[in-house]
C-alpha cells in the first residue's frame, strides 16, 4: 500500500468530544483502559457548548416534592410513551449523581439561597429542574469535562511521566470507517483533517458519541459537524438504528438575519417569562394545547402570569409546551398568514421583565441578538421559527449496558446518536442528563467488554485498504459534482419534503430524490490536496448524511400517525397501535431495511405511577384491560 | 442578489502565502464568516477556516479581519464601508497551518500545565455549598469560549515566540483566577503559581485581551490585576522581604519559588514539547515593575502618557533585542 497509515492502540476507543463522548472517555480511563477521545474539531468545540437551559435532574432543590419518579413520568410523557422505559427510568434516577458529580470536577452551577444548586423550569417539567449556569449550561459541562480529563492527564503525568500515558486527545479527526474483525468491532479508521494523513485506531471496543444528523437540513441549529456520521458508522458495521423518524424541530429559532436563520433561542426565556404572540399582538399559544395536556396548562393569561411566582396553585402557561406543540402551533400560525416580518412569530421578554433582570438571567441572549441581529431585547420582541434541533432517533443500545443492537459486538452508543431514551420528543435539559447518565455507561461497559475479551480482534489488510481508496476517491476523481452543491441539495430535499409537516406525496418523492443524490454523491469529487481540506472533508461526510436522512425519510413514511417529532398531515393523530411499534433501520449491502419491532413493554411499578386517565390517551384497550388487572391486583 | 464587495484573504500554508483578492456577494444581515463560507461554495472549495456553532457560543472562527482579532461569526459586513476592502488573516501568534486555519496547540499545552481543580476532601458529592455570590466571580472567567483571541493579541507571545515557554497567557490566567476565587478550591498557592510558572510578571496590562474578548470577560481588571496586586503584596511584605534576605534559597519555601527576579525559572516547564514547538531559548529576563510605597502598581490610566502600564522589560527595551545580548543555545549543540 503506497499511502502511509499512522496506527494506534487503545483499549477503548471514543468517537465525538461532545458531552457523552467525554464522559465516556473519563469513564473508561477511571475503569484503568487505554482510552483515545477523537474530535472532528478542536477539543471542546462540540455542540454540546449550544445547550442553553441547563441539565435536568431531580434533586428537589428548587421545589422538594420532585423526585426521580415525577422526571420519569415528564419525560415518558413527553416522549409520548414511545420511550424506552428502561432508559427513561436510569436516566431519571441516576442524573442527580451525574450532577453532584460534575462539581468535584470544578462546574459551578448557579446556587439556592440555601448554596444548593439552582434548578429552573423548562417546557415539560413539572418542577424546577434544570441545573444551569446563567444560560450557557452545555459551556459549563463541556468545558468541566474537559478539564476533567486534563486533571486525570495530570495525574498521568505524575505516574508514567507523560501527560498521554493513558487518556489522549485526538483533535480534529474524522473517523470514516469502522473496522470489523467477523462481528467484533477491531478498529476505526480516519483521517487528521489537519494534515490529510490517514490513521488507525485499533481497538476491541468503540464507543460512538458523535451527535446528531442536523446538517442534513436547510435551517438548522446544528453545525457542520452534524454530519450523523456515528448513525452511518453503526449502521455499515451491522447495528441497527430506531425512531429515525422523530426530529425535533426546536420551536425557537432565530429568523433574522438570515445567516444566522435556525441558531438558538433558548427555551429558557420562556422559562423566565417570555412570552409568544402573532402579528396582530394575541398570545396564540392558548389555542393550541392539546387534550392530552389540557389538565396541567393554563387557561387564561392572569393565570398563566401567576405560575411564575406561585407553580403550587396556578398551571402552567402553555408557552412551556413540550417543544413539538409550540413548533408545530408556530409554523400554523405562520401558515395563516399571521407572521412576523420575516417569517416567524414574536417572543417577547422585553414587555415581561426589567431591562436588568433580562441581561442578568439570559445574559447570552442579549449578546446575542444584540451582535448578530442588532436587537434588543430589552426592547423589542425577539422574531424566531422552528429550527431542526435534534433527533430523537439513533443508534438501538441496550439500555443498561449501552451496547449497539444489531450483528455487530464491541460497538457502544450515547448521547443523541443513540435512540430510545427520548422516544418520539425530548425534553428541554434532558439531553444534557442523558449523555452524563449514558455516556458514564458506555465507558463503563466498553471498557469491561474489553476486559472481557480473551483475544483482540484484528484488523484485516483488505478492510484497510478499501477504506483508505473510498477516502481517497473523491480527491482522485475528475469532472464530478462539487460536494457543496449536492448538500445543498440534500438540506433542500429533507426540509421541503421531510420537514416538520410531512405528506405521504412529498415522502415518496424525498425517496426518489434521496436515490438520485446517491448516485451523484457517489460521483463527487473534490479540488485541491489532502492538507485540511473542508471540500474534500464534505465529500466525505455527504455519504453519512445521505444514508442516514434515507432512514429518515423511509420511517417517516412507514409511520401512519403523528406523534412527537413526527407530523403526518394525512395522518393527523396519534394511534395506540402505532404507540407499541419502533421502526427499526438496518443496512442490506447499501439499501437501507426498515422493519417493525415491538416497543419493551414497561415494568408493572413503573406503569402504575401514572394515572388511568392519562394512560387512556396513549394506550391501546388491550394495554388498558391489562393496567386494569395489575391495579386489581394491587389492591 | 446583494452588491459584490472586495476582499483580501490570505491563503498558504507554514511554507509561505499571500493574500488573494475576491470579489464576493454580500447579503443583508450577513457576517464575515458567511462570506468564506460563500467563497467555499463558489470560487474556492478549499478554503481552510474552522468553524462551528456560527453564534459566537464556541470559538472557533477566530481570524484576523482587518487587523482586528475577531470572530468571524460575530463580525457583522454592515459594520464596513461599501467601498471598503476587508482583509481575513490568520490569528499571528500562532504557526499556519493552511490558509486561516492555525496551529493553537501552544494553548492546549498551556492548559495541560495549569494545575486543576482541586475538590475539598471532606465533601462528597452533593454536599456541595455555595453562595451565589461567591461563585459569581468564578462564573465570569468560566463564560470563556476559549477563542484564544486573548492569547493571540497579548504582545508578550505575539512577535516573541521565545516567551512562549515561560508565559501561559490571559486564557489561563484567567483560569487560574477562576480556581483562586473558586469558594471550594483545595489548593492555596494559585496565585504564586501563577507568579512562578505561569510567566504572570511577564504581563504589562496593557489591556488588549480584555479588548478583544467577544464574551466581554475583564480578563485585566477582574483576573490578571488582583492577582498580581496580592502576588506583589507578598512580594514585598517586609517580613517575607527580610525571610528573603537573611535565609539561603534553599531555605525557602517552594511555594514562593519567585526566583531573584519573580519571574519564571526557566527549569523544565513545558519542556516535553512533542509537537514540534520549540521554545528553546532562555528568556532574557526582564525586571519586575516598579511599585510604589504601597506595594502596588502605579497603574494610573488617566496619568500616565499611554494606556497600560509600564513595560515589565524597563521602558528603554525596545525588542527585539540584539543577538549578543540573548543567551541562546541552539538545542541540538547541546548534545
Amino acid at each position: 500500500m503506497a499511502t502511509r497509515i499512522e496506527r494506534h492502540h487503545y483499549d477503548v476507543v471514543v468517537i465525538g468530544a461532545g458531552g457523552a463522548g467525554l464522559r465516556a472517555a473519563i469513564e473508561a480511563r477511571l475503569a484503568g483502559k487505554k482510552t483515545a477521545i477523537i474530535s472532528k474539531s478542536l477539543f471542546g468545540k462540540a455542540h454540546t457548548v449550544m445547550a442553553e437551559g441547563g441539565a435536568a435532574a431531580a434533586m428537589g432543590n428548587v421545589n422538594s416534592r420532585d423526585n426521580w419518579m415525577v422526571h420519569y413520568r415528564d419525560t415518558m410523557r413527553g416522549g409520548k410513551f414511545l420511550n424506552n422505559f428502561r432508559m427513561a427510568e436510569l436516566h431519571a434516577k441516576e442524573s442527580p449523581s451525574r450532577i453532584w458529580e460534575l462539581e468535584t470536577y470544578g462546574a459551578l452551577f448557579d446556587r439556592t439561597k440555601d448554596g444548593k444548586i439552582s434548578q429552573r423550569n423548562f417546557g415539560g417539567h413539572e418542577y424546577p429542574r434544570l441545573a444551569h449556569v446563567g444560560d450557557r449550561t452545555g459551556l459549563e459541562l463541556i468545558r468541566t469535562l474537559q478539564q476533567k480529563i486534563v486533571s486525570l492527564q495530570q495525574e498521568d503525568k505524575r505516574e508514567f511521566g507523560d501527560y498521554e500515558a493513558r487518556i489522549r486527545v485526538f483533535q480534529e479527526t474524522t473517523i470514516t470507517e469502522l473496522l470489523l474483525d467477523g462481528n467484533k468491532v477491531a478498529g476505526a479508521f480516519g483521517y487528521y483533517r489537519e494534515s490529510g494523513e490517514f490513521v488507525l485506531f485499533e481497538a476491541p471496543a468503540i464507543v460512538l458519541a458523535t451527535g446528531g444528523v442536523g446538517k442534513s437540513y436547510k435551517v438548522t441549529s446544528n453545525s457542520w459537524e452534524y454530519t450523523g456520521d456515528g448513525h452511518a458508522l453503526a449502521l455499515r458495521s451491522g447495528a441497527t438504528l430506531i425512531n429515525m423518524e422523530f426530529l425535533q424541530f426546536h420551536p425557537t429559532g432565530m429568523v433574522w438575519p438570515p445567516s444566522v436563520k435556525g441558531i438558538l433561542v433558548t427555551e429558557s426565556v420562556r422559562g423566565d417569562g417570555g412570552v409568544l404572540k402573532n402579528s396582530t399582538g394575541k398570545r396564540f399559544m392558548f389555542d393550541y394545547v392539546p387534550d392530552v395536556f389540557r389538565k396541567q396548562y393554563a387557561e387564561t393569561e392572569e393565570e398563566a402570569d401567576r405560575w411564575y411566582t406561585d407553580p403550587d396553585n396556578n398551571r402552567r402557561p402553555p408557552e412551556l409546551l413540550p417543544r413539538d406543540e409550540v413548533a408545530r402551533a408556530i409554523n400554523s400560525e405562520v401558515k395563516a398568514g399571521r407572521g412576523s416580518p420575516a417569517g416567524g412569530v414574536f417572543l417577547d421578554v422585553s414587555t415581561r421583565m426589567s431591562a436588568d433582570v433580562i441581561r442578568k438571567r439570559l445574559p447570552s441572549m442579549y449578546h446575542q441578538f444584540k451582535e448578530l441581529a442588532d436587537v434588543d431585547i430589552t426592547k423589542q420582541a425577539m422574531e424566531v421559527g422552528p429550527t431542526c434541533h435534534y433527533v430523537m432517533g439513533g443508534v438501538e443500545v441496550d439500555p443498561d449496558t449501552a451496547a449497539a443492537a444489531g450483528t455487530v459486538q464491541g460497538l457502544f452508543a450515547a448521547g443523541e446518536v443513540s435512540g430510545g431514551m427520548h422516544g418520539s420528543n425530548r425534553l428541554g435539559g434532558n439531553s444534557l442528563s442523558d449523555l452524563l447518565v449514558f455516556g458514564k455507561r458506555a465507558g463503563e461497559h466498553a471498557a469491561s467488554y474489553a476486559d472481557a475479551l480473551t483475544a483482540r480482534p484484528k484488523v484485516s489488510t483488505r478492510d484497510l485498504e478499501t477504506a483508505v481508496e473510498t477516502a481517497l476517491a473523491p480527491l482522485e476523481r475528475d469532472g464530478g459534482e462539487n460536494p457543496y452543491t449536492l448538500q445543498q441539495e440534500l438540506q433542500t430535499v429533507m426540509g421541503d419534503l421531510v420537514g416538520i409537516i410531512r405528506r405521504k406525496g412529498e415522502l415518496e418523492d424525498s425517496l426518489v430524490r434521496l436515490a438520485e443524490l446517491r448516485d451523484r454523491v457517489a460521483k463527487v469529487s473534490a479540488t485541491g490536496g489532502r492538507k485540511y481540506n473542508p471540500g474534500w472533508h464534505l465529500a466525505l461526510d455527504l455519504r453519512n448524511m445521505l444514508v442516514v436522512s434515507e432512514c429518515t425519510a423511509k420511517a417517516a413514511l412507514e409511520r401512519e400517525e403523528s406523534r412527537g417529532g413526527h407530523t403526518r398531515e394525512d395522518f393527523p393523530t396519534m394511534r395506540p397501535d402505532w404507540r407499541r411499534v419502533n421502526l427499526v433501520c438496518s443496512l442490506d449491502g447499501d439499501k437501507v431495511r426498515l422493519e417493525h419491532k415491538p416497543v419493551p413493554r414497561m415494568r408493572a411499578e413503573l406503569i402504575q405511577l401514572f394515572d388511568r386517565a392519562e394512560l387512556a390517551k396513549y394506550l391501546t384497550d388491550e394495554e388498558l384491560a391489562e393496567f386494569d388487572a395489575l391495579a386489581e391486583e394491587a389492591k | 442578489m446583494g452588491a459584490k464587495r472586495h476582499f483580501r484573504v490570505w491563503r498558504g500554508d507554514e511554507t509561505g502565502g499571500d493574500l488573494q483578492d475576491y470579489q464576493v456577494e454580500v447579503n443583508e444581515g450577513e457576517v464575515v464568516l458567511d462570506i468564506i463560507h460563500r467563497l467555499q461554495a463558489t470560487e474556492t472549495p478549499d478554503l481552510a477556516c474552522r468553524w462551528n456553532c456560527k453564534a459566537g457560543k464556541c470559538g472557533s472562527c477566530s481570524m484576523e479581519i482587518n487587523g482586528m482579532p475577531r470572530l468571524g461569526c460575530m463580525t457583522r459586513m454592515s459594520t464596513f464601508e461599501e467601498s471598503e476592502t476587508v482583509t481575513v488573516t490568520p490569528l499571528r501568534t500562532f504557526p499556519v497551518i493552511r490558509d486561516l486555519v492555525t496551529d493553537v496547540n501552544f494553548n492546549y499545552q498551556k492548559a495541560r500545565e495549569t494545575p486543576a481543580f482541586a475538590p475539598p476532601e471532606d465533601l462528597a458529592p452533593g454536599e456541595y455549598r455555595m453562595q451565589q455570590v461567591d461563585v459569581e466571580r468564578s462564573q465570569e472567567f468560566r463564560k470563556c469560549i476559549e477563542c484564544f483571541l486573548c492569547q493571540n493579541v497579548c504582545h508578550v507571545v505575539r512577535d516573541h515566540e521565545e516567551n512562549k515557554k515561560a508565559f501561559s497567557g490571559p486564557r489561563y490566567f484567567i483560569r487560574a483566577a477562576e480556581l483562586d476565587m473558586h469558594p471550594l478550591d483545595a489548593k492555596t498557592d494559585r496565585k504564586d503559581y501563577a507568579q512562578a510558572s505561569m510567566g504572570l510578571g511577564y504581563c504589562n496590562i496593557t489591556k488588549c485581551c480584555t479588548e478583544v474578548c467577544p464574551e466581554h470577560i475583564t480578563i485585566t481588571d477582574n483576573a490578571i490585576i488582583p492577582m498580581k496586586e496580592r502576588v506583589v503584596d507578598r512580594r514585598y511584605d517586609p517580613i517575607v522581604w527580610l525571610g528573603r534576605k537573611i535565609f539561603r534559597r534553599d531555605q525557602l519555601s517552594e511555594g514562593d519559588g519567585l526566583g531573584m527576579s519573580g519571574l519564571p525559572q526557566a527549569d523544565g516547564h513545558g519542556a516535553e514539547h512533542k509537537s514540534g514547538v520549540n521554545w528553546h531559548r532562555e528568556v532574557p529576563a526582564p525586571q519586575v515593575a516598579p511599585v510604589g510605597d504601597d506595594g502596588k502598581l502605579p497603574i494610573s490610566e488617566i496619568t500616565f502618557d499611554r494606556a497600560g502600564g509600564p513595560s515589565p522589560f524597563g521602558d528603554d527595551v525596545t525588542f527585539p533585542l540584539p543577538p549578543e545580548g540573548l543567551n541562546y543555545a541552539h538545542p541540538d549543540r547541546d548534545k
